[in-house]
């Protein structure tokens, strides 16, 4: 430094301290992550939930950003607003602090927008951009899913759907009160637009002759084949599954239940069996199931509506005869392992129908005659890449191992469309690794105000059981506004510039909207404040290397 | 135009004429009336685009000083004795950031014993603080060193006390000469100052300083001392010009004979200043006949100290007597030191005459006494002048 | 001018800034073009609280006043840190002249200002707890006596800190300083001593008297909106915390400010004239054991010789400031 005469006054320059490097002083840096959200970890569809909501957190043009976003990963978010059991809520941090974000009502609310204000996907520039042509067997969630991703990629995509109409059990499994058909509607005839075609009625009877053309099929024909249990019946006893009662009310022509009607089993199958029998006149709809409440498969929110609707539930019984007009049920107690086991004591229930929802079964007859492909415990086996054991022919959704329900079969369908490409490709898709997860314990949630979850309205019962209405209505553009700022941001930089303005040294570099922060290290000390003040836990303090 | 007017008034007319934004004081005797009576022009209107400070101690007095001159304003304050030691902290800071106020000091005895009267122990009190001492022997001299003081200062980029003894000037009634507006305008143009807080180029003032820079820091600030001896020639000399008066000069040099030159050998050179070389001047041409030759050296600047100055006008005098009005305790006075330091060599003797403390009258008698015991070589190096040796008890 | 409560946006109005807010609804510190009155370079210790919260009392005051501003500091860390020479963090006309007369220094200022026609330029005097309420409180009570246009601000950070920890009139009972080491009788600083400013300052019925600390950016900066829209003498005290003297860590500097507020020890208010005229309410009330524990100057008050009759004293003083101040929200038991 060369020397400087000094002032008389020795005074200084405005901010002259820059020349002192204080960065030096520090043994942990704060640096920016970009950690997992709980949310995201969740979402059996792969959904960024975090940053689509961050785009509908600005609203106005924010929204169709978000939509943009959200379908980036699944392409019916209207109708997984409606019907995704969204485990994101459950992982959600927010219920540590008050109640989880209602991510599903958001999810809705954006794929409704989408349909009032007919935002359409963008479609890839040359239709037959990889030369490539995949078949899609059944047009399912798993299905649509499948072929959406293949179509982003660029891939020629068909679609064979056996059943008159589009959905699969989105459509002939799933009630109208739950999800109108005009969702489904709306939701396929946007991947139409986008240039994927779809054959309906067409059952695949001939897989070697019918899969000929394409370059790789992907199997996505569900589970829908009801599952069936011996039990002693007279010859008069009206038996019927749950997947059909669900199919022929969706095809427009229910069944003839009866005044009383019992419903064998605890899953969702059974609720909305039960649910759906009340609707077609039954006055009274008994669930049956072997185990206790705590046990059962079917989601709370499902139960409660039921019982809000008057459906009864006798637990721990099981069903031992069934004869007209009645059912014998024999009480089942708790054994140490909390298994069930029959007490020998037995009751009757009337019953003019008994509904079975014991489980569904997957449709394997389109591998009819078809080589080489394993299957095992009655779903089509496939390894990590979701190909079968013959190569070119991928599986996913209910036909395939995991869990079944329909967000699962969108991610997985994702999931197959992925690899395929890159088994067309000559390559091996590797899924992006994910960073570590943004646990609830990194937040700080002073900085969160104290907000509600915002419940979407309910058809009142009365009105609920006299129709298919849809039940749950949607967010208020105002509520879901407030729903998706409800997001904490976890693990993920919310630009709320505490950072910058709690930096005593005055080292953060605010960058500009959307441009987040940069760190003068010249300057910091490495106090920790941004990162312990940082409501969202995205700042980690990492020791200096000496 | 002549106007007979007590010393006080006559300050705070020519502080008036200077056009201060600020005036800001702690009433002290015998500083009061000059305070009082600017209070009064302020509140008038007769001393317009400036504010009257009243504040709760000398201290506080200087601080709001130090920080309306730091903004760019001419700053006045006055105060005596113990208002002084109770404003040192921030008279050193005021000179170490080179505010130019200009402060009266109104000399007074410091306590205890409690005395309200007149000598030079405050201001000399100040002697390192980095502050210019001008003294008045009279209270034409007094004016006129406050309308200097401000042109030196503002200059220099320092404070000065305007020194002068309080009661014998201060509360004395004399004819002055009062310039105008016009004059004091035409002769102190708007203060311009070196550095001040400013908005469009902000910097920070009062910073530390470490090892590194504190020794050249001071070095520098005694090289301007150097420069001011220079500056006070000049302006003297140009206030000389402008009113007619030769007031504020660094040093005086005046024998009975009215010749201005150094002392000659046959005669005494006596030092002093303030209100006390007036007394010798009265006292000199009596002596002058009776064969007592002095030849009078007025200081007219302690701090900077005029050391060639008092040097040449030594001269070949037989001796030296300096009226010291302030005692540094186990040594003697306090002027005596510089004068000392300033004859070193030159082999002639001095006598250091402590006089007037706490407010002992200095009488024409006593001083022609002293300096005929002078003459004939009975001085000691150490004199106090009529001291009463009746009161004065065993010491160990 | 109140404080805005900002709508529910994703964070509330505790946050610094907030991307779904307007620009001008969001605090002068998440601007990026703010003043940065204070910014780096400057020496002060890790995780210090002053140097945080004198950048935003100027920060915002210099967004009020459109630049206008000058400020007059007290001796202590925040004069120490910003401005060995030749360097200085100071982007702010600036005077440093002793420990303790920055309010009348400032009044000279001010004085000079007025009567030159640059009555538009404000003047701030700020210093520590030490060169306010002790050192400095005969100039300052000079200044608010005289009510003199100068808002007068204190980072009190309850000890003498430049010098090593001493006690102050500041200090809280209890508290280990190198003054009051923790030994003895009475372990730590004397109950009963110290002095509270901010009501000495109210005794004054100046326009405006108010409390902030660092936990609170949005409450500090509406106060000195506030403060800056009177003309007078004015006071704002602001609790900082000092990871030196407190013996916390430095990450903790904001929770431990808002540990303060939250279990009542240091109630945040404003007045207007001597009167109490708002005070912002606890959210989360916290036990003082939450706040005392995270500093080691409190630490003799815990573990195996355990203070049990100074804890009963110090929540009695929090209970005191909740009833005096009115702390508690609406409805809520006191």
């Amino acid at each position: 430094m060369t020397a400087v005469v000094v002032p008389p006054g020795l005074s200084a320059s405005a901010g002259s301290s820059v020349r002192y490097l204080t960065g030096s002083w520090r043994t942990e840096r704060p640096v920016y992550m970009s950690l997992l959200p709980p949310c995201s970890a969740a979402c059996p569809a792969g959904e960024e939930i975090q940053a689509w909501l961050y785009e509908a957190q600005e609203a106005g043009e924010g929204y169709e950003r978000a939509w943009r976003s959200l379908t980036q990963e699944n392409p019916l978010p209207a109708i997984m607003g409606r019907v995704c059991y969204h485990p994101c809520q459950t992982a959600c941090n927010r219920g540590g602090l008050d109640e989880m974000v209602g991510i599903n009502a958001v999810e809705r609310f954006l794929g409704d927008q989408a349909i009032e204000h007919g935002w359409q996907f963008e479609v890839p520039v040359d239709i037959t951009l990889s030369h490539k042509r995949v078949l899609v067997v059944g047009s399912g969630p798993s299905g649509l899913s499948a072929a959406y991703h293949l179509r982003k990629l660029g891939h020629e995509v068909t679609i064979y759907e056996a059943q008159e109409a589009t959905g699969g059990m989105l459509r002939y499994g799933i009630p109208a009160y739950r999800l109108p058909r005009a969702v489904i509607d709306a939701e396929v005839s946007r991947l139409v637009n986008m240039g994927i075609k779809i054959e309906t009625g067409h059952r695949v009877t001939d897989f070697a002759a019918e899969t000929a053309g394409f370059d790789a099929v992907v199997l996505c024909v569900g589970a829908g084949v009801g599952h069936h249990v011996n039990i002693p019946a007279g010859h008069a006893a009206k038996v019927m599954d749950a997947v059909k009662l669900l199919r022929d009310t969706s095809a427009g022509s229910p069944p003839m239940l009866g005044r009383r009607v019992a419903i064998y089993g605890g899953g969702n199958t059974a609720m909305d069996a039960a649910r759906t029998a009340k609707r077609l006149g039954a006055e009274d709809a008994v669930i049956i199931y072997r185990r206790t409440k705590e046990q059962m498969p079917a989601h709370e929110e499902e139960y409660l509506e039921a019982l809000s609707e008057g459906i009864r539930v006798k637990w721990l019984s099981t069903i031992s005869e069934v004869d007209q007009g009645r059912v014998v049920i024999e009480r089942m107690e708790l054994d140490a392992e909390g298994r069930p086991r029959p007490t020998g004591v037995f009751d009757e229930v009337e019953a003019d129908t008994v509904v079975l929802a014991i489980g569904q079964d997957a449709d394997l007859s389109v591998l009819d005659g078809v080589d080489g492909v394993t299957v095992d415990n009655g779903v089509i086996a496939v390894d990590e890449h979701m190909m079968t054991s013959r190569p070119g022919l991928f599986a996913a959704g209910d036909a395939a191992p995991g869990d079944r329900t329909a967000t699962v079969a969108v991610g997985q369908g994702k999931l197959a469309a992925r690899n395929v490409d890159a088994w067309l490709r000559g390559a091996v898709y590797e899924a992006p690794s994910r960073e570590a997860k943004a646990l609830f314990s990194r937040l700080n949630t002073w900085y969160y105000a104290d907000a509600p979850l915002q419940s979407r309205p309910e058809l009142e019962a009365a009105r609920r059981t006299s129709g298919f209405e849809e039940v749950v209505q949607g967010l208020s553009t105002e509520s879901a506004l407030f729903e998706a700022r409800r997001c904490m941001s976890c693990g993920n930089c919310l630009e709320c510039d505490n950072c910058y303005g709690l930096c005593p040294d005055d080292v953060i570099i605010k960058l500009g909207p959307g441009r987040r922060y940069e760190i003068n290290y010249d300057y910091c000390k490495g106090c920790g404040i941004c990162a312990a003040e940082c409501p969202c836990g995205c700042i980690e303090m990492i020791p200096e290397e000496r | 135009m002549p106007e007979l007017l007590e010393g006080s008034q006559a300050i705070a007319r020519a502080v008036a004429l200077c056009r201060p934004s600020v005036v800001c004081a702690y009433p002290i005797s015998p500083q009061t009336h000059i305070v009082e009576a600017l209070s009064g022009l302020v509140r008038t209107g007769k001393l317009a685009n400036c504010d009257y400070i009243n504040v709760e101690s000398e201290f506080a007095a200087m601080s709001v000083s130090i920080g309306a001159s730091a903004a760019g304003g001419r700053v006045y304050t006055a105060t005596a004795s113990q208002g002084l030691l109770y404003m040192t902290e921030a008279i050193y800071n005021a000179s170490g950031l080179k505010l130019p106020i200009v402060m009266t000091v109104a000399n007074r005895a410091i306590g205890a014993p409690i005395n309200i009267w007149n000598d030079q122990s405050d201001s000399l009190s100040q002697r390192d603080s980095g502050w210019l001492q001008l003294y008045a022997v009279d209270n034409q001299e007094a004016l006129d060193l406050h309308i200097i003081a401000y042109k030196i200062a503002e200059e220099l980029s320092l404070p000065i006390m305007v020194c002068m003894d309080g009661f014998v000037l201060t509360h004395a009634s004399d004819v002055v000469e009062i310039p105008t507006q016009e004059q004091v305008d035409a002769f102190l143009p708007p203060i311009k100052p070196l550095e001040k807080l400013d908005i469009a180029e902000p910097r920070s003032m009062g910073m530390m300083a470490g090892p590194d820079v504190f020794t050249e820091t001071k070095y520098m600030a005694h090289q301007v001392m150097f420069h001011a001896n220079d500056v006070i020639k000049r302006v003297t000399r140009e206030f000389e010009e402008a009113f007619g008066r030769p007031s504020g000069k660094p040093v005086r040099v005046w024998g009975p004979d009215g010749e201005d030159r150094p002392a000659r050998q046959g005669e005494i050179a006596v030092i002093g200043m303030g209100s006390v070389m007036g007394t010798m001047q009265a006292v000199a041409p009596t002596l002058w006949d009776r064969g007592v030759r002095t030849r009078l050296i007025t200081l007219g600047s302690y701090r900077p100290f005029p050391a060639t100055s008092v040097r040449q006008a030594i001269g070949a005098a037989d001796r030296v007597v300096v009226l010291d009005r302030a005692l540094t305790l186990g040594v003697g006075g306090v002027l005596s030191f510089d004068v000392r330091r300033s004859m070193a060599r030159l082999g002639i003797p001095l006598h250091s005459v402590v006089c007037g403390l706490g407010g002992r009258p200095i009488t024409e008698q006593s001083l022609a006494e002293t300096l005929t015991r002078g003459k004939a070589g009975d001085l000691g190096e150490l004199e106090f002048m009529d001291l009463k040796t009746e009161l004065v008890g065993k010491v160990g | 001018m109140a404080k805005v409560n900002i709508p529910f946006m994703q964070t509330g109005t505790l946050v610094v800034g907030n991307r779904l807010l307007d620009e001008q609804d969001r605090s002068v510190q998440a601007w990026q073009d703010r003043a940065s009155s204070l910014t780096h370079g400057h020496r002060a210790c890790q995780g210090c609280a002053e140097a945080l919260a004198a950048r935003w009392v100027l920060d915002t005051a210099m967004e009020v006043t459109d630049g206008k501003l000058m400020v007059a500091n007290a001796t202590g860390c925040l004069e120490v840190f910003s401005t060995l020479y030749p360097e200085s963090a100071w982007k702010i006309p600036w005077i440093h002249s002793l420990f303790a007369n920055a309010a009348s220094v400032a009044t000279g200022i001010a004085a000079v200002n007025a009567v030159t026609g640059r009555g538009d330029i404000r003047v701030i005097a700020q210093g520590g707890d030490g060169g306010t309420a002790d050192i400095g409180m005969a100039c300052l009570s000079g200044m608010f006596e005289r009510n003199d246009d100068v808002l007068y601000v204190c980072y009190d950070n309850q000890a003498y800190m430049n010098t090593g920890v001493q006690r102050s009139g500041a200090t809280p009972p209890a508290a280990r300083t190198a003054t009051t080491p923790a030994v003895g009788r009475q372990p730590g600083n004397t109950f009963g001593q110290g002095k509270f400013m901010p009501k000495i300052a109210m005794a004054h019925e100046i326009p405006y008297v108010a409390t902030a600390t660092v936990a609170d950016l949005r409450d500090l900066e509406a106060k000195v909106r506030t403060a800056m829209s009177h003309r007078g003498a004015r006071y704002l005290h602001v609790l900082v915390t000092c990871p030196l003297g407190w013996g916390t860590k430095s990450a903790d500097s904001i929770k431990v400010a808002r540990l303060a507020t939250q279990c009542g020890l240091f109630p945040v208010f404003e007045a207007e004239y001597g009167e109490l005229k708002s005070s912002t309410k606890i959210r989360e009330r916290v036990p003082v054991e939450d706040y005392l524990k995270l500093q080691r100057r409190f630490a003799h008050l815990f573990g195996a010789n355990a203070d049990e009759a100074a804890l009963e004293r110090i929540r009695r003083l929090a209970d005191r400031n909740i009833r005096m101040y009115n702390l508690l929200p609406e409805g809520a038991a006191a």
